[in-house]
């Protein structure tokens, strides 16, 4: 067996996983990254629109400061973020955003004089000032109050992956693709590695190390509808949750975007709605502006998912071979418009829908798109539960984003939680040995072979793994998706308590030998359906609506009960995950109030209690 | 009526011993605005779950599923059935090692092609994180992004008939890549430090300039540009260094 040492293993080589990886490596450390694909394919490259940091060089970024982009940050997740947490974000975004300038990110600058730019679907006019000149520049995104967001073209995701990969091979760390940790190595008190099996061969391999750091991005694939990438489909959650000590914090809070196309769910930008595109129903008559008069299709994300919904429950929507869907109408932008502003929606439809937007509808449905839910850190980035182990990303609830993520802040936390996170395991890694244990690792080993043996034989039932699969996803989109109630959440964990029974009898149809897919899929099938049974469980004790978390029986976002993040644990042998609650934040920089958006209800919470917690300045 | 799709797709998986390569036939219907990425999925989920293929993003952003579909290297997830006849043959890219089926590790290829280009940033100036970032005129940022839009697919590799005869060519990806740094100012290299690396057989001299590459490359590059440019660049250095000996 192969077995390789380094003082930090990072599972993961996105943008989370390769920032970490550097600071490390850049202290010295010897440092090893593992990824499903090549690091640049992971999904961080997708990312088209940008990320947020206050540096406040472009004419609509004016008087933008870190304190505007910590208070945008608290009210986007709805009073559910660790302000600590949120605040050591704002206070770093900008210096990060200028390391990157520094290590290649070409971003786009700031181009003296006056231009055009377009709002709710009508013309403005801004200029630019001479003594920004070649700084940093910034474009508007939802849900902030100044333009913050820096980007690269239609490619910051791609830039900066690349970048940051670059980094990776300068400081000659081994990033090691089609390799797949399966499970974490460990004796339910400190993380000493992972077994890994090889993509390329089925081998299974051995990765020791000091410290280890989860950065496998989101989970959006145990859901059918979503527009992350076939590979984000939970494997570091699991590995983590799997050892029984390490919790999932608020794994209800999962965010839907407006418009994924119909049938591959891929990303439309906000921006179709934000230059003036409409939706329409089967009639091909607009809906949004009888729900919402005044903001129609510009409400947020949450909101224009929720109509979408309820509109196509109503019998509005177009039926497909592939489900449901309404019609996202930017025919009256015109070409122009279309072909320049909108390019990549041109692409997009012209690729794979057929599709020219100029003549025709684009089918979209709400789409998941982004977990707030994640493997809980602290604000170290330590891992609860386990001692050496860590985590950064999309894959951690650090937890800046509370119960709804802004966009353009979670690319930036990437970064910037890599970063601080980084110079954390830096420390920890000073001063640390441990002992790597054989028999801990030859159990672990073991136990990963007979898994695989007893899947290839059949020896624990004959269940087929895509089958489960689809019984999970169907299970979550209809009882876990943008709407919540307590009939509907129960449903949910009834089925997805028999899918996990299945899940455990999983036997493949191949013979799972080599790069075999129906092996990596059987190995975590259960643990997503265990996943799935937390977003439900913790989703039916969540009797409020907060952020993307919204239940049609509780509408008022209730600070007085549920002010706080849920943690949910699965112990060995369990069939239902345990539930615990923590306080969301240690002190209020921003006592909770309205959001400015959203509409709704609040139930206050105790003011002595909030007053008590609020730092004065 | 919908059509009935015919693939015949390349069968090998090295891992198993009894294996040996062949092309083997698959019957599905076709669905509307059917891409390869479902088609693929499906015959792997009801016909055979032992087919190995890459996807990724799905979405023609990743450069995971490039495959030879009726001849031409391209992505299979931003590949539409219908603009495909029924009859649907799948060859894994050449020049890159065959993982299984329809799956190669480009991975390894262009993370050698990082070392060999040393593909990062070369300046001897340190960050400071108390200043102002340093200025870059827009125009300069977009012609870099330009450039670093290489989605690292290796469609362009598997195009070229260099590529497909000598195994340490370069290729068109790595030569563009050079290309990206040496247009970017922050990049202290010289003409004569990239001659090292590029000015040979290996290198932009070994390129036919046939421009296999840039009619694939789905992310529409200017290789041709980009490999022209390199070539006169070079061939000064080249003359250069003949009068400093
Ligand atoms: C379509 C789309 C557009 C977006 N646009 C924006 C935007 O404009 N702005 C913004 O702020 N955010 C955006 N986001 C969100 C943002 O892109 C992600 O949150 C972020 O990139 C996540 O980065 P990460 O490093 O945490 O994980 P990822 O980039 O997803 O990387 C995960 C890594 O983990 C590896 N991995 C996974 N499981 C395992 C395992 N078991 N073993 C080994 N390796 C493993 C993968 O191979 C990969 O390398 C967008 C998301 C989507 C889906
Ligand atoms: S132009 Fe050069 S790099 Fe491109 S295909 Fe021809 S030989 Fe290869
Ligand atoms: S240059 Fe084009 S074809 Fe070649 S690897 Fe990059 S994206 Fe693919
Ligand atoms: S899967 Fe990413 S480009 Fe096709």
């Amino acid at each position: 067996m192969q077995t390789y040492y380094s003082d930090l293993l990072v599972i993961g080589a996105g943008l989370a996983g390769e920032r970490v990886a550097v600071e490390a490596a850049q202290e010295g450390f010897d440092v090893t990254c593992l990824s499903i694909v090549p690091a640049r394919r992971s999904h961080s490259s997708a990312a088209q629109g940008g990320m947020q940091a206050a540096l406040g060089n472009c004419a609509k970024g004016e008087g933008d400061n870190v304190d505007v982009h910590f208070g945008d940050t608290v009210r986007g997740s709805d009073w559910g973020c660790d302000q600590e947490v949120a605040r050591l974000f704002a206070d770093a975004a900008p210096i990060e955003m200028r390391r990157l300038a520094h290590w290649g990110v070409p971003w786009n600058r700031v181009v003296p004089g006056k231009s055009f730019y377009f709002k709710g679907g009508e013309k403005f006019e801004k200029e630019e000032k001479e003594e920004k000149r070649g700084l940093i520049t910034a474009r508007s995104f939802g849900g902030t109050a100044k333009w913050r967001t820096c980007y690269t073209s239609d490619g910051t995701g791609h830039a900066v992956m690349c970048t940051m990969d670059n980094r990776c091979a300068e400081l000659g760390i081994d990033v090691f693709d089609r390799k797949e940790a399966i499970s974490l190595i460990h004796d339910g008190d400190k993380c000493t590695g992972a077994v890994v099996r090889c993509l390329r061969t089925g081998e299974l391999e051995v990765f020791l190390s000091k410290a280890t750091a989860i950065c496998t991005g989101g989970f959006g694939r145990i859901y059918k509808a979503t527009t992350n990438a076939v590979i984000c489909d939970g494997g570091g959650h699991i590995i983590a949750h799997d050892t029984g000590v390490v919790p999932i914090g608020n794994p209800e809070a999962i965010q839907f975007h407006p418009t994924g196309i119909v049938p591959t769910d891929i990303l439309v930008t906000e921006g179709c709605r934000g230059d003036g595109g409409t939706l329409l129903d089967v009639n091909e008559e607009r809906f949004m502006n009888i729900y919402e008069p005044e903001k129609a299709e510009l409400a947020s994300r949450d909101v224009v998912s929720r109509w979408m919904t309820h509109h196509m429950r109503e019998g509005k929507g177009v039926k497909s071979a592939y489900g449901e869907h309404l019609w996202l109408d930017i025919r009256h932008l015109g070409d122009k418009h279309i072909s320049t502003k909108l390019r990549e929606v041109d692409e997009i439809c012209h690729h794979f829908l057929n599709v020219d937007p100029r003549k025709q509808l684009i089918p979209v449905r709400p789409t998941q798109h982004y977990t707030m839910a994640g493997v809980r850190t602290n604000k170290d980035g330590a891992v609860y539960g386990l001692k050496g182990l860590f985590s950064a990303g999309e894959a951690a609830c650090w937890d800046m984003h509370g119960f709804n993520r802004l966009g353009g802040n979670s690319l930036a936390e990437t970064v910037v939680a890599g970063g601080i996170i980084g110079v954390k395991i830096v420390e920890f890694l000073k001063g640390y040995e441990t002992d790597f244990k054989t028999a801990l690792v030859a159990d672990a080993v073991k136990k990963q072979q007979d898994r695989i043996e007893n899947l290839r034989s059949g020896a624990n039932g004959k269940e087929n793994v895509y089958k489960v699969r689809e019984e999970m996803q169907d299970a979550l989109m209809e009882g876990c998706f943008v709407f919540r109630n307590d009939a509907g959440l129960k449903k949910c964990i009834d089925t997805l308590q028999g899918t996990l029974e299945k899940a455990r009898n999983v036997g493949l149809v191949s013979d799972g030998l080599g790069a075999n897919h129906e092996l990596a899929a059987a190995l975590k099938i259960e643990g997503q359906v265990k996943l799935g049974l937390c977003i439900a469980k913790a989703a039916l004790e969540r009797t409020e609506s907060r952020g993307s978390h919204n239940r049609e029986d509780y509408t008022a976002r209730d600070d007085q009960n549920w002010l706080n993040r849920t943690l949910a644990y699965w112990r060995e042998g369990a069939d239902m995950p345990e539930l615990q609650y923590e306080e969301a934040t240690p002190h209020y920089e921003i006592p909770p109030g309205d959001r400015g958006y959203g509409g709704g209800t609040i139930i206050e919470a105790d003011k002595a209690e909030i007053e008590a917690k609020t730092i004065k300045k | 009526m919908s059509r009935q799709l015919e693939f015949d797709i390349f069968r090998y998986n090295p891992q198993d011993k009894g294996s040996v390569p062949h092309m083997q036939t698959f019957v599905l219907d076709e669905t509307e605005n059917m891409t390869l990425f479902i088609a693929l999925n499906r015959l792997r989920e009801e016909q055979d779950p032992g087919l190995i293929f890459d996807f990724c993003c799905r979405a023609g952003i990743c450069g995971a599923c490039a495959m030879v579909v009726n001849g031409k290297p391209r992505l299979a997830c931003q590949t539409k059935t219908v603009d495909l006849p029924s009859q649907i043959t799948l060859l894994p890219l050449p020049v890159y090692q065959l993982i299984g089926d329809l799956s190669v590790d480009t991975g390894s290829w262009f993370r050698e092609m990082y070392q060999t280009t040393e593909s990062w940033i070369h300046t001897n100036k340190t960050f400071d994180p108390t200043a102002l970032e340093e200025r870059m005129e827009n125009e300069v940022a977009e012609q870099i992004y330009e450039l670093e839009r290489c989605i690292e697919c290796g469609c362009c590799v598997a195009a070229c008939g260099t590529a497909r005869l000598r195994d340490d060519f370069l290729g068109a990806a790595a030569l563009n890549r050079v290309a990206r740094f040496v247009v970017d100012p922050r990049d202290q290299r010289t003409d004569r430090d990239y001659f090292e690396v590029i000015g040979n057989d290996e290198g932009i001299f070994g390129c036919m300039g046939l421009l296999g590459c840039e009619d694939v490359c789905p992310k529409g590059l200017p290789l041709q540009n980009q490999l022209g440019f390199l070539r006169r660049k070079m061939g000064i250095t080249a003359i250069k260094e003949i009068f400093r000996k």
